[in-house]
């Protein structure tokens, strides 16, 4: 069942390969997405048993992950045919198998437990993401291909090191040297203190870097400036909660040790770095789509500050990654909608999008409000969680800045997007042949709907699977 | 068999400083090449014999000392550049700069807590000492191609950390991290030759339109 | 006795046939018959015999140049053990005092260079000031990794305690120890890459350059101490790299005279076969030198 999991999307890639056509090929990709959302949907329900060695397991939280992404990568992929049916003028073979080969990677982060088996398929999902990036062909989606490239390379090769560290922490300990997720919790407590922090730090900068924590952000606004807006979906709502979830896997270890003061002030410090950087930089941000990349930084530190904080927090946080990956998804499909539509992304330019391409407009403006945690939008709900839990457990230095960021950050996002969707439209900008249709507007809104409904109903299901995740992340004494 | 690693592990701390010093990319390129056929003779100098240890010496011979190299070779004679280094800071300096790490990281290797069996090895110097190089030739060189080269003594310095974990890493996963490697090469191959196309030269410090 | 009466004599008859089995050596390479292995004590008996002329506008210096240069480099050749036999002095600290006796001898011949006030000698006085601050290190490097291997301060029992056996338990701080001296040893003695000392082009020589204006027999003391300062970094560089031991004494004298030749004939294949450096390449060269000894230094003070 794993294997199968992994190597549909592979078959996929392997078929897009052998079709000749530019304007069929883009077809495979939601055949395959909807395949892999239903063999998904199989898994969930009936989970199979860990592989042979313990190397593959979907736990709760893996489950978590892999839902999201898959239905993500669905909309997604029925979003490229009508994407690519626009972009006819230049070969969409690679984007295809780009595609395919990346959530055949991002499933295998979700279900391994081999720490290793993750690195390998966490640095799979940068290289398949790199030609992607540069899907636009210029000089500036060369500049951030390259500067994607090296700087998430050497961030991943860090985190590699972060491994070693830990596998040496068993040695040091005496005990057989390994990078399986089971063992390794169940000897948390007799590993080197000194080996898992320094393995600790290393795997969050590296991890981090992949993942856009500040100060190790600066690929993201331009990889997410100068991607496709479906591309930029991924890497905001697929790629960064694979780093996430690597993460996570790192923090299950080392909450299991003795002393785990360190990590947690570690992962608030750098969250709310992350924050303080997006509140600096989205204000006057004239590009909307860098401003987008901002707000993912902001999501991604609050994540880290969730994690730091721990109790409820961490049922927000994984609520969280649900909401942030949706939401994403949305904003970057809408905004590449009017990027199209107006063959500009500055917000200089682009003026009254509610006009000229209302859908996309209108859903822009609702994914803005949602990002920024509004109600009546899930993104509110888990953003809630989060700041009553760090109140809760007395960080009021933590909570008060965390919400004054918010606070920033709701300010300057709105300082850009009302104009863009709302400003009086400037006659100087012509308009381009793209339209909204279904298979554009379809995909955002039905991701649109998710989250409006995850906000006001949470099904007991997913209630019980974020249970289940969350216990598996608490720190049980 | 420990005192002949630590002989090779000089060796490969010597080459770091070959990289350091050399004004030629194609001298570099072939130090690089020499250094990851070193490393690939590591572990069947450290391991008891066994046909996944071949398997592993080989794949990693032929992928850091032959494709690797012939692929930098090609994006360098595709792009027809002039074939010096261009640093930001001059060669001696570079070259103390690495020294001093180099000592610094005997120093601090000395107050690692290490497993008893490994004090007194080189495996732990060497490798922060080449990932320092690693890091040194990342941020002082102006071009592209010596970016790479940086990042694949990075990549060598954490693999001579990787020696010391015997069981860890398996076969599958070492065999993943490699096509890893080679793959995230070739990109960034065709990438270099992509910037020359673009801007006529590979000149990384030229990459400056995005930025806020 | 027997010894110091063999260790003294070497000294002072030995460092010119070293220059003529270079030269032998770069003529085979090259296909010509060469001059004769003896060719060197010719060169200097004629120099002995001529007049000199002095400038009106030098001081003493100048002529005390290189008598004190040719002095300090034969007390240093008295400090250093050959082949296998003690020195005929040897005290506790006296590596410091070698080492410095050859930056006497170097610190005289500069200045009897800036005595001239010829602008080329400066130049070339300047650049063997820049190079020697270069090579020091590198050489004190090796003394203090040899010092502490053996323990000891003094020269005598430093060398004679390198044996092959030590090549086998830390061979890796040896070999880059001697990669450092060799560069040193080329370095100091104006060899190619370093120095060409036959060429005739002022603006690229370093330590031909500085003794133009010397002639007749102080010039004959030059090329004498020069030859010797050679046969003295030779004899350093051979008791490091090949420490071979028979026991039996007049043997180790055979060996040592035996790689003495052979290092002169190496000598001759590395200039025969490398071009010289660019002036600017040559720190980056002698850095490394620096760079490998100190390595070594690390490696054996771990």
């Amino acid at each position: 069942m794993y294997y199968s999991l992994i190597l549909l999307p592979l078959v996929g890639a392997l078929a897009a390969w052998f079709i000749p056509s530019n304007r069929h090929r883009p077809l495979v990709l939601p055949l395959f997405a909807a395949l892999h959302l239903s063999l998904t949907i199989d898994l969930l329900v009936a989970t199979p048993p860990p592989s042979p060695g313990g190397w593959l397991v979907l736990d709760p939280i893996g489950k978590l992950f892999l839902g999201v992404e898959t239905v993500l990568f669905f909309t997604c992929a029925v979003y490229a045919v009508g994407y690519l049916s626009h972009r006819q003028e230049r070969s969409n073979k690679v984007l295809c198998m780009g595609l395919l080969v990346c959530l055949s990677a991002m499933s295998l982060v979700t279900v391994a437990h081999h720490l290793g088996l993750l690195w390998v398929a966490l640095e799979a999902t940068t290289l398949t993401m790199a030609p992607l990036i540069y899907f636009n062909r210029n000089a500036r989606s060369l500049e951030a291909t390259w500067k994607y490239m090296l700087i998430c390379s050497v961030g991943i090769a860090l985190a590699l090191l972060g491994l070693f560290f830990l596998a040496y922490s068993t040695v040091v300990a005496q005990k057989e040297a390994t990078l399986l997720l089971e063992p390794l919790i169940a000897s948390a407590r007799q590993l080197s203190p000194a080996w898992l922090n320094a393995a600790f730090i290393f795997l969050l900068v590296g991890f981090g870097t992949k993942m856009g924590l500040a100060p190790l952000h600066t690929w993201k606004p331009d990889a997410y400036g100068e991607a496709p807006g479906l591309v930029g979906a991924l890497l905001a709502g697929g790629l960064v909660n694979c780093a996430f979830l690597a993460i996570i896997r790192v923090y299950q270890i080392c909450m299991k040790a003795t002393e785990t003061a360190f990590y947690h002030n570690a992962m608030i410090v750098m969250g709310l770095v992350s924050m303080a950087f997006a509140a600096v930089f989205v204000v006057r941000q004239a590009d909307f789509k860098r401003m987008l990349a901002y707000s993912s930084v902001e999501h991604v530190g609050i994540l880290a500050i969730a994690l730091g904080i721990g109790g409820d927090a961490l049922f927000g946080a994984l609520f969280h990654v649900i909401n942030n990956g949706l939401t994403k998804g949305v904003l970057f499909l809408t905004s590449g909608n009017i990027h199209r539509s107006y063959g500009s992304k500055n917000c200089e330019q682009v003026k009254g999008a509610l006009h000229r391409v209302p859908w996309s407009g209108a859903l822009f403006l609702a994914g803005f409000i949602a990002i920024t945690g509004s109600p009546p939008f899930s993104p509110f709900l888990s953003e809630f969680t989060i700041v009553s839990s760090i109140f809760g457990q007395r960080q009021a230095l933590v909570g008060t800045l965390f919400l004054i960021f918010l606070a920033i950050i709701f300010l300057g996002m709105a300082s850009s997007v009302l104009p863009v969707v709302m400003g009086k439209m400037t006659p100087a900008v012509v308009r381009t042949s793209y339209r909204d249709s279904f298979l554009t507007v379809g995909p955002p809104l039905f991701l649109m709907a998710v989250i409006l409904v995850l906000g006001l109903w949470l099904p007991a299901p997913l209630k019980t699977l974020l249970q289940q995740s969350a216990q598996l992340l608490e720190v049980r004494p | 068999m420990d005192i002949f690693a630590d002989q090779l592990l000089v060796f490969v701390m010597l080459i770091n400083f070959v990289v350091l010093g050399s004004s030629r990319m194609t001298m570099a390129i072939r130090a690089v090449a020499v250094q990851g056929v070193v490393l690939g003779l590591l572990p069947g100098i450290i391991h008891h014999f066994s046909w996944h240890l071949v398997a592993i010496t080989v794949g990693i011979i032929l992928a850091k000392g032959v494709i690797i190299p012939w692929l930098l070779f090609r994006a360098m004679d595709r792009i027809q550049i002039k074939r010096e280094v261009e640093p930001f800071i001059g060669y001696v300096s570079t070259l103390i700069i690495g020294a001093v790490t180099t000592a610094l990281a005997f120093v601090f290797a000395a107050k690692l807590p290490l497993a008893p069996e490994h004090q007194g090895l080189l495996f732990v110097p060497a490798s922060i000492a080449t990932m320092m190089t690693g890091f040194l030739t990342l941020t002082t060189r102006r071009k592209a191609i010596s970016q790479v080269i940086g990042y694949l003594i990075l990549e060598n310095g954490i693999f001579i950390f990787g020696l010391l974990l015997t069981t860890a890493m398996p076969v599958m996963v070492e065999a993943g991290a490699l096509l890893d490697l080679l793959v995230g090469i070739f990109v960034m191959g065709i990438v270099i030759n992509h910037i020359s196309n673009e801007f006529s030269s590979i000149d990384t410090s030229r990459l400056t339109a995005l930025k806020e | 006795m027997t010894d110091i009466l063999i260790h003294a004599l070497l000294v002072i008859l030995m460092p010119p046939l070293l220059l003529g089995v270079i030269g032998k050596t770069k003529a085979a390479f090259a296909g010509r018959v060469g001059p004769s292995y003896f060719q060197h004590y010719y060169d200097l008996a004629k120099l002995i015999r001529k007049g000199t002329v002095i400038s009106d506008t030098t001081t003493w210096i100048f002529t005390a140049g290189p008598v004190i240069t040719l002095a300090a480099t034969l007390v240093a050749a008295l400090l250093l053990p050959l082949g296998n036999h003690a020195a005929p002095i040897a005290f506790a600290g006296d590596m410091v005092l070698f080492a410095y006796l050859f930056a006497l001898g170097r610190f005289f011949t500069t200045l009897a260079a800036l005595d001239t006030g010829s602008s080329f000698e400066g130049m070339g006085a300047a650049r063997e000031a820049t190079f020697a601050c270069l090579a020091e290190p590198a050489l004190f490097f090796a003394l203090i990794t040899l010092s502490r291997m053996s323990g000891t301060l003094s020269l005598s029992p430093m060398m004679t305690n390198l044996s092959v056996s030590l090549w086998f338990s830390s061979g890796a701080a040896l070999l880059l120890l001697i990669g450092g001296l060799f560069i040193v040893l080329l370095a100091e003695n104006c060899r190619i890459p370093f120095d060409d000392p036959t060429t005739h082009l002022e603006l690229t020589m370093v330590h031909e350059v500085m003794v133009l204006d010397h002639s007749g027999p102080a010039f004959a003391y030059i090329l004498y101490g020069a030859a010797m300062k050679l046969f003295v970094m030779g004899a350093f560089f051979i008791n490091i790299a090949l420490p071979l031991k028979s026991g039996n004494a007049m043997l180790d004298w055979g060996i040592f005279i035996l790689l003495m030749l052979g290092l002169a004939v190496a000598i001759g294949v590395v200039e025969s076969i490398m071009a010289r450096l660019r002036l600017v390449r040559i720190p980056q060269m002698l850095v490394a030198a620096c760079i490998l000894s100190g390595f070594s230094m690390l490696l054996i003070l771990r």
